[in-house]
């Protein structure tokens, strides 16, 4: 008792981890309905990952196209994720996507218009139709402030610069949550009957990705040390679009968009290769078939000088490039000094986006720790085996929302959150300042960029059963490095002391998508095994679940639910034709 | 983290480089290999003047002031802090000033510089420092609180086109990166004590709201009064340093000026407002 | 009325800076471009002759008012109009709180610390509605100019082209590019919509806002233009009617 007061606990109905889109989301549900909300995030209010989505915001508004409907939009889903995806998850997402970006509105977003009065949307890979909800290529960004400034208005209570290290749990319950502070490097704890675990993605475990330095899979590792079950992990988006040159913003984003408003895919010979892989849909295939057609043709010595494919928009007048493309143009201009309205772009796929994730219901995005929640890129389940580009941002502020509304619910249901056992507290406080006391440990720099190569070399595009072994082995000592791992200085701002955190967290999760990449023998989606390159019509009956018990990874398959008769019907119908 | 420099990796791309030559390609590769000076302005919380150190960097192609700092960071001083998050000029987190200029780090191209003298990188000079090249901006997140929030018409129908949002769209894309704030000579220097003023950034984000075709506040007033907007002297550094190339001064400060002019100080203005003229 | 605000600004040591280029050019150019037209725009207002010469009248003259009574030079009963658009012009403002003011002398350049006030003071919070008040008498000046400038045209009833007649068009030209980049003729031509399609004559107010626009981005290069193309059509007139050079018939 005496250790918890010494801590002075904040104490709030709700913490949010994270402070992107879906967590700003949750949020801004869970104060409206009535919960006191704490949102601790990791960087400045405002810089979440989210900003850096670029091309759009499915929901099937049918503002441009009026075919368009939630049924075409699940089928779209539930086809672009081979099948794998939560029904529920896509049927809810699909249906409630267009709500959401009405709330959006009202809350001051401003999205591109069309002619008629209402919102534009454009077309991107698997959607059937014109369907992106956009800003130019800055909607990431038009939705976060969006968010910021509701939840500014929300009156909640927001740590910025704060980074959490462990769900705080009494009997089986979530009771809070530790952590510490960036800037000033001290201890905290916030006490909450329900957590959010909204935290993003992962894709710094990977050397070239699009990611920020902020997806070092913290919320899944935290999630996992507290019980929580993580979901289809073997499935890693490559974008198949990421900046080849300079090395220095290698993997930096190209969006989609490019692709979506013309753009066209070369190799090194002129050919636009995409006819081989694709005929019908070319460079507008899903994001899984375009990355590995790119890797294929630099593998196979059809490259481009840098090593990767041609995407030029060139062809289109400069002016329309300007207007839809604006920052593709600026960043092509600032980093590569190349004028993409003259001259094609280099791109080659980069790590972008984790399907799998903390797992969870799909009505209330609880997971099977109680008062633990998750949603976002964190939590798993829409995307089955490949997200479509554009469900990102619509599965934040769905998902977001039902679980905002599901930890207020829970929250204010149960009696004030017991007080966090003082062992816990001092367990926490000790792992995270274990690095100021490893003097002679290693630089974790340099382990988290040797986890990063290896993951890249051995877990990327294209996987086979003797490299993925070789990955688990490597694994184990880099687990070691990480778990030694040391800093130094004061604890103000340290990068080093941050970092040191860091790594244990990523080779955590780095561990269960190599496992869960061992298990699943076949190709699906992102997930793409050469020693088995055929899909398995008995493994799209299974979920791959991860679970660690008393300190040792497990991974089993998990059956999931069977498709309702009515949905089958909606995926069953006419125009569900597109190729897998 | 992947994206400290890497001089092996960078000579074999460009040695890799065949075919077409680009011009920049082959300057860059001339240039790889080279050492240049970094100097870098540290300092623990509150230390406004700071000390200058230098350190030895190795240059790669198309290297960025941040690549270098990161650089620094993972092979000489492990526990030099900056601030940074994407590395693509979207997030604004890696403000701070590179031969006096206030910049992004991240989308400062050392290509452009004259190598063979020192370049220097200190932290944003408007703000108190907590490390390095770490600042407290939190007092710009207090000024965002108090702005007036968007408030959705409902008197008419949700139906506006493309050249009704331009405006606001134009200060959406602001990154808060808060490089206006640094450089605008009423905030700079002002350590702890920040006078009655919003700053840039703020006139941006009043001015995105009250250029909204369905809001129902009006910011002007505010602005007018505890915004401080008359002690903007129009000087137009903050749209000089803009990294999202938003035209503050022209198209957000002047224009809430004149609407406080209309709404307030002239008075021919009043007497076509009293005639029926709309109110905005 | 609102209340005058004081902020405290500047650094101990004036012009404290990191930045490694030559920063004072900037302001430097301006202070002395703004004096040397100060200085010759003076003269040629008072001295009150050589302000015509053939079909061709000085902008300093023009329009051209002098009642027998007045015991000074006629430039006096126009010259204020101008002088006050420009001084209370947003650009200029800009140009000379920086070069005379040193407020700031240049972008994280230090000024001296001092009591600030910016635009909120008894004098300087008018600047803005001052500024729409010339700027409406200027769009009259700028038609009578216009005129001049066809005048220009009419060598003793007939049609002709003079170098002076280039130099009239010209200047007239650049003068009107320069007002319509006006701040405050953008915001009432449109910058104060808040929605185009919903405002009455929307459309021809969002064409007039564009078109306007495009001018307010030339703005400082046109107040440089515009101000030395004055001083340069009074010059040449002026050298016309001394004699001292020969305008070159075109046409």
């Amino acid at each position: 008792m005496s250790v918890a007061l010494e801590y002075h606990p904040f104490e709030s109905d709700v913490i949010v981890v994270g402070a992107g889109g879906a967590g700003l989301r949750a949020a801004i549900e869970a104060a409206a309905s009535g919960a006191s909300v704490t949102i601790i995030c990791k960087s400045l209010l405002g810089k979440a990952h989210t900003i850096m989505a670029e091309g759009g915001m499915a929901a099937a508004i049918g503002a441009v196209d009026s075919r368009d409907n939630w049924q075409v939009h699940f089928r779209d889903t539930m086809s672009g994720g081979k099948y794998l995806n939560n029904w529920r998850m896509a049927e809810l997402h699909a249906k409630e996507a267009p709500a959401e970006i009405e709330s959006l509105e009202r809350w001051g977003a401003v999205f591109d218009r069309n002619d008629q009065g209402g919102v534009m949307q454009r077309i991107f890979g698997g959607h059937t139709y014109r369907r992106l909800v956009q800003v130019g290529d800055r909607t990431g960004l038009e939705l976060i402030r969006t968010l910021q400034d509701k939840a500014v208005a929300s009156k909640l209570t927001v740590f910025m610069e704060h980074t959490v290290t462990k769900i705080l749990l009494r009997d089986g319950r979530v009771c809070g949550i530790a952590g510490y502070e960036r800037e000033w490097g001290r201890f905290r704890v916030w006490k909450a009957p329900a957590v959010i675990v909204a935290s993003g993605g992962i894709g710094r475990i990977y050397s070239v990705t699009s990611n920020s330095w902020e997806g070092t899979a913290d919320g899944q590792a935290i999630a996992l040390e507290a019980g929580a079950e993580l979901m289809d992990m073997e499935f890693v988006q490559f974008h198949p679009t990421g900046m080849v040159w300079p090395q220095s913003v290698r993997g930096v984003l190209v969006t989609e968009a490019v692709r979506a408003e013309g753009g066209i895919l070369t190799n090194a010979q002129g050919e636009r290769f995409m006819e081989r892989y694709d005929p019908k849909r070319l460079e507008l295939s899903t994001r899984d078939v375009v990355a590995r057609s790119i890797h294929t043709e630099v593998a196979e010595g059809r490259g481009s000088p840098h090593g990767g494919a041609f995407l030029s928009i060139a062809h289109k007048p400069a002016e329309f490039i300007k207007k839809k493309l604006p920052s593709m143009h600026d960043q092509f201009m600032e980093f590569a000094k190349v004028d993409i309205t003259k001259e094609p772009m280099e791109v080659y796929p980069t790590t972008h986006y984790v399907m799998g994730g903390i797992r969870v219901d799909a009505e209330t995005a609880a997971t099977n720790v109680p008062g633990l929640y998750a949603a976002g890129e964190a939590s798993a389940g829409l995307h089955g085996a490949n997200r479509l580009g554009g469900n990102s941002l619509s599965d934040l502020v769905v998902f977001g929302r039902r679980a905002g509304f599901a930890a207020a619910q829970y929250a204010l249901a149960q009696a004030p959150a017991p007080d966090p056992e003082p062992a816990q507290i001092i367990s926490a406080e000790k792992e995270m300042l274990e690095p100021f006391a490893l003097e002679d440990g290693e630089n974790p720099f340099t382990v988290q960029e040797d986890l990063q190569k290896m993951m890249m070399e051995y877990v990327g595009v294209f996987r086979t059963e003797a490299q993925l072994l070789e990955a688990r082995a490597k694994l184990q000592s880099l687990q070691e490095r990480a778990s030694r791992t040391r800093a130094a200085g004061s604890r103000l701002y340290n990068a080093m002391w941050h970092a040191a955190l860091d790594v244990r967290n990523m080779v955590r999760i780095a561990g269960t998508i190599i496992e869960s990449a061992l298990l699943r023998k076949e190709s699906r989606g992102a997930h793409s095994r050469v020693d088995y390159p055929d899909t398995s019509q008995e493994l799209q009956k299974v979920n791959s679940v991860t679970r660690r018990l008393d300190g040792t990874l497990t991974v089993r398959y998990v059956e999931r639910p069977a498709l309702p008769a009515e949905l089958a019907t909606v995926l069953e119908a006419k125009d569900a034709g597109v190729p897998a | 983290m992947s994206t400290q420099a890497a001089p092996e990796d960078a000579t074999s791309a460009t040695t890799r480089y065949e075919g077409s030559v680009r011009d920049e390609a082959l300057r860059a590769q001339a240039r790889t290999g080279r050492t240049f000076t970094l100097r870098i302005n540290r300092g623990e919380h509150g230390d406004s003047a700071g000390r200058w150190e230098s350190y030895d960097v190795e240059l790669a192609a198309g290297m960025v002031v941040l690549d270098a700092v990161l650089f620094v960071q993972a092979k000489h001083a492990p526990d030099l802090a900056v601030r940074w998050n994407c590395k693509a000029a979207k997030c604004g987190s890696c403000a701070a000033e590179v031969n006096g200029r206030p910049r992004l780090l991240c989308k400062t191209r050392l290509e452009d510089f004259n190598l063979a003298e020192p370049v220097l990188v200190q932290p944003m000079q408007t703000f108190v420092r907590i490390k390095d090249l770490v600042t407290d901006v939190s007092w710009n997140y207090r000024v965002n609180e108090k702005i007036i929030p968007f408030r959705a018409r409902t008197d008419r129908p949700w139906k506006f086109y493309q050249r009704d949002v331009e405006k606001a769209q134009e200060m959406r894309q602001c990154i808060e990166c808060f490089l206006c704030q640094d450089v605008c000579h009423v905030l700079r220097y002002s350590g702890e004590e920040k006078p009655a003023f919003f700053g840039p950034r703020f006139f941006v984000r009043a001015a995105g709201l009250d250029f909204h075709p369905m809001d129902a506040e009006d910011r002007v007033g505010q602005l007018r009064g505890e915004g401080g907007i008359g002690l903007c002297n129009i000087t137009k550094c903050c749209t000089e340093v803009c990294p999202a190339n938003i035209h503050i001064t022209d198209d957000a400060i002047i224009p809430e000026k004149e609407r406080a002019v209309d709404a307030f100080d002239d008075p021919f203005r009043g007497i076509f407002r009293r005639n029926g003229a709309p109110k905005p | 009325m609102k209340t005058t605000l004081v902020a405290h600004v500047g650094a101990p040591g004036f012009g404290r800076t990191e930045r490694r280029d030559v920063w004072w050019l900037e302001p430097l150019w301006a202070a002395v471009g703004l004096a040397i037209f100060v200085a010759y725009s003076t003269w040629a207002a008072l001295v009150g002759n050589n302000f015509a010469f053939g079909p061709y009248q000085s902008p300093f003259y023009s329009p051209y008012f002098k009642p027998p009574w007045w015991p000074l030079s006629a430039s006096i009963f126009v010259l204020w109009i101008p002088l006050g658009f420009r001084l209370s012009c947003y650009y200029y403002r800009k140009a000379y709180y920086r070069a005379y003011f040193l407020s700031p002398p240049a972008c994280a350049v230090s000024e001296p610390k001092h009591e600030y006030t910016g635009e909120t003071g008894v004098l300087l919070r008018w600047l803005p509605v001052v500024h729409r008040w010339f700027l409406y008498l200027s769009i009259l000046i700028l038609i009578w100019l216009w005129v001049d400038a066809i005048r220009a045209f009419d060598f003793d009833g007939s049609f002709g082209i003079g170098v002076g007649t280039l130099v009239m068009l010209l200047n007239v030209v650049l003068l009107t590019a320069f007002t319509l980049g006006c701040h405050a003729l953008r915001s009432l031509v449109g910058g104060n919509v808040r929605c185009f399609s919903c405002a009455p004559l929307g459309n021809a107010r969002y064409g007039a806002w564009r078109f306007v626009t495009r001018f307010t981005g030339m703005h400082p290069w046109m107040a440089w233009f515009s101000l030395y193309s004055v001083a340069l059509c009074d010059l040449y007139i002026r050298l016309c009617a001394m004699g001292a050079i020969t305008d070159l018939r075109i046409v």
